[in-house]
């Protein structure tokens, strides 16, 4: 907690929350973006429509739930449908507005990777692997991705590609025929990133209050450019602090 | 038909099988996981989407030489330490791996259900995925010469999976999330179904899936089985129980004495699985 009143995490999520607008139907992962969904949901998205790979369709937990899966969201949610369905008639057809995504590593082009670190056949590190994200990544009218920035996760290059972004650049998804949008922002605990609309390469457009552009560049793995007209993100509001904390227990 | 868990897993898991134990996050098979530990099985293909603690715990027992998944971790709290010291060190034994997203695993078991050789789909294009897992071929579409892919089908030796209740004759339901746990029965040569509770007749619930009794090969009565996952309308989630895997995974020696405690330490019948009464 700075003196600042809330933390880096706090204003990293409720930035994520603000990203999904009233009435959208989110795909949603565990963790970070399961939390900030969840927050826009109780304050200025009521009809955030929130889909669980699980299969739970409009999702309205009152807890935030540890897992994909938690019998809260079965309870809650309009309808369960098989996981078969989920990806087949909801994801693939494209009738998901914006999917949130974590990585463990992301490159400048906002290819994500979730699988290895290091080399595929003997890895540094193993990691969980693609879970649904790929497929979430390609069809997604559009990707948010939500990860606190350090160099170890803003790499130069990913060492493997779980989850298409902008590829080697532009024209990339087109080729590949990925009918998703591909991601329109990367939030962390630092700022905002936006792929440039020319270069696909992921800019900085915001920055957290307090927080200098050359502080997010160091934290970056490659040369990060900035947005000429550079913003600082708006502070979390009480109430949004408020809901967010009574989702988490704190 | 109704059976004990240490009957089904000796008559029903062969060394060298393929063995599906499916439950997304739900109505996880983890008792029968445990009895196939328990009886030693070796050299096993493993397949799960979602390979969660019990797999962790049959990868470090040594029971598996082969993993077939879409993501393998403790879900809300990390990595799989067993599975990792199997891929990066291959203690105690190598581990192969081939893996895929969820939508491709679905699909294969959606193939697999239905007597089909392949599924098609929109995935895995420009990721790595395609190159390292063998098993992910492009293909054209014949009516539309659009570039989609396929993946083969997924036909299990045996598929394991847990449910709220069978009756008598060994008609199977459950409810709640029922994840990919119907093609999965469906897609395999055998199955075993652990169940909550056998009754006389199964009342119909929201939501329910029903597997008839021509498609499972046999059910064990084991109250719990699916814990610390949890049973909808039975018991919670064990949280905590999560948690608490991840220090015990990450040390070999403190799963070993795990494995002895509440494993080897444990006849079947002292996790619930006696024959029906």
């Amino acid at each position: 907690m700075s003196t600042r009143g809330y933390s880096s995490d706090e204003v990293m999520t409720v930035t994520a929350a603000r990203a999904l607008a009233d009435g959208m139907a989110c795909f949603v992962g565990i963790g970070l973006p399961s939390t900030a969904a969840n927050l826009a949901r109780r304050t200025h998205a009521p009809n955030l429509w929130l889909v669980y790979e699980s299969g739970t369709l409009g999702a309205r937990p009152d807890t935030l739930p540890l897992s994909i899966g938690d019998g809260v969201l079965a309870e809650t949610a309009d309808t369960v449908v098989s996981v078969p369905e989920v990806f087949n008639y909801w994801l693939q057809p494209g009738r998901i507005d914006v999917g949130f995504l974590g990585a463990a590593q992301i490159d400048r082009f906002a290819n994500i990777n979730t699988t290895v670190v290091g080399d595929y056949d003997a890895p540094r590190v193993r990691l969980p692997g693609a879970g649904g994200a790929p497929e979430i990544a390609a069809s997604c009218r559009e990707v948010v991705v939500v990860v606190r920035q350090s160099r170890r996760t803003f790499v130069a290059a990913v060492d493997f590609v779980t989850s298409v972004g902008y590829g080697k650049g532009p024209g990339e998804r087109e080729r590949l025929g990925l009918r998703g949008g591909g991601p329109s922002r990367v939030i962390t605990d630092l700022g905002v990133l936006e792929p440039d609309p020319r270069t696909c390469e992921l800019t900085l457009v915001s920055v957290h209050p307090g927080v200098e552009p050359e502080e997010v560049r160091a934290a970056t793995g490659w040369e990060l450019a900035v947005s000429p007209e550079l913003a600082t993100t708006p502070e979390p509001t009480a109430d949004e602090l408020a809901v967010l904390r009574s989702l988490t227990g704190r | 038909m109704i059976v004990s868990l240490e009957e089904g897993v000796r008559e029903l898991v062969h060394d060298g099988d393929t063995v599906a134990l499916e439950g997304f996050t739900h109505l996880i098979p983890v008792a029968a996981g445990h009895e196939i530990i328990r009886q030693r099985r070796r050299g096993l293909t493993l397949v799960r989407m979602t390979p969660d603690i019990v797999y962790d715990q049959l990868i470090g027992a040594g029971s598996a030489t082969r993993l077939v998944f879409s993501w393998g971790g403790n879900p809300g709290v990390g990595s799989l330490h067993r599975f990792r010291d199997a891929v990066q060190n291959a203690w105690p034994a190598p581990l192969e791996i081939e893996e895929h997203s969820h939508a491709g695993m679905a699909n294969r078991y959606v193939a697999g259900a239905s007597g089909l050789p392949f599924a098609v789909l929109r995935g895995y294009t420009g990721t790595d995925l395609v190159g390292r897992t063998a098993n992910i071929a492009a293909i054209t579409c014949p009516f539309t010469g659009e570039q989609l892919t396929a993946v083969p089908a997924l036909n299990p030796d045996v598929t394991i999976v847990h449910a709220q209740r069978a009756d008598r004759r060994g008609n199977v339901q459950m409810w709640g999330i029922t994840g990919v746990q119907k093609e999965a029965v469906l897609a395999a040569r055998r199955s075993l179904v652990t169940v909550e509770e056998v009754v006389d007749e199964l009342e119909p619930v929201p939501g329910q899936v029903l597997l008839p009794s021509r498609v499972v090969t046999a059910v064990a009565r084991v109250p719990g089985g699916a814990a610390p996952s949890y049973a909808h309308g039975y018991y919670s989630r064990d949280n905590d129980a999560y948690q608490a895997w991840d220090p015990i995974s990450r040390d070999r020696a403190a799963f070993g004495r795990w494995l002895e405690r509440e494993v080897f330490g444990r006849a079947a019948a002292a996790q619930g699985g006696d024959a029906a009464r």
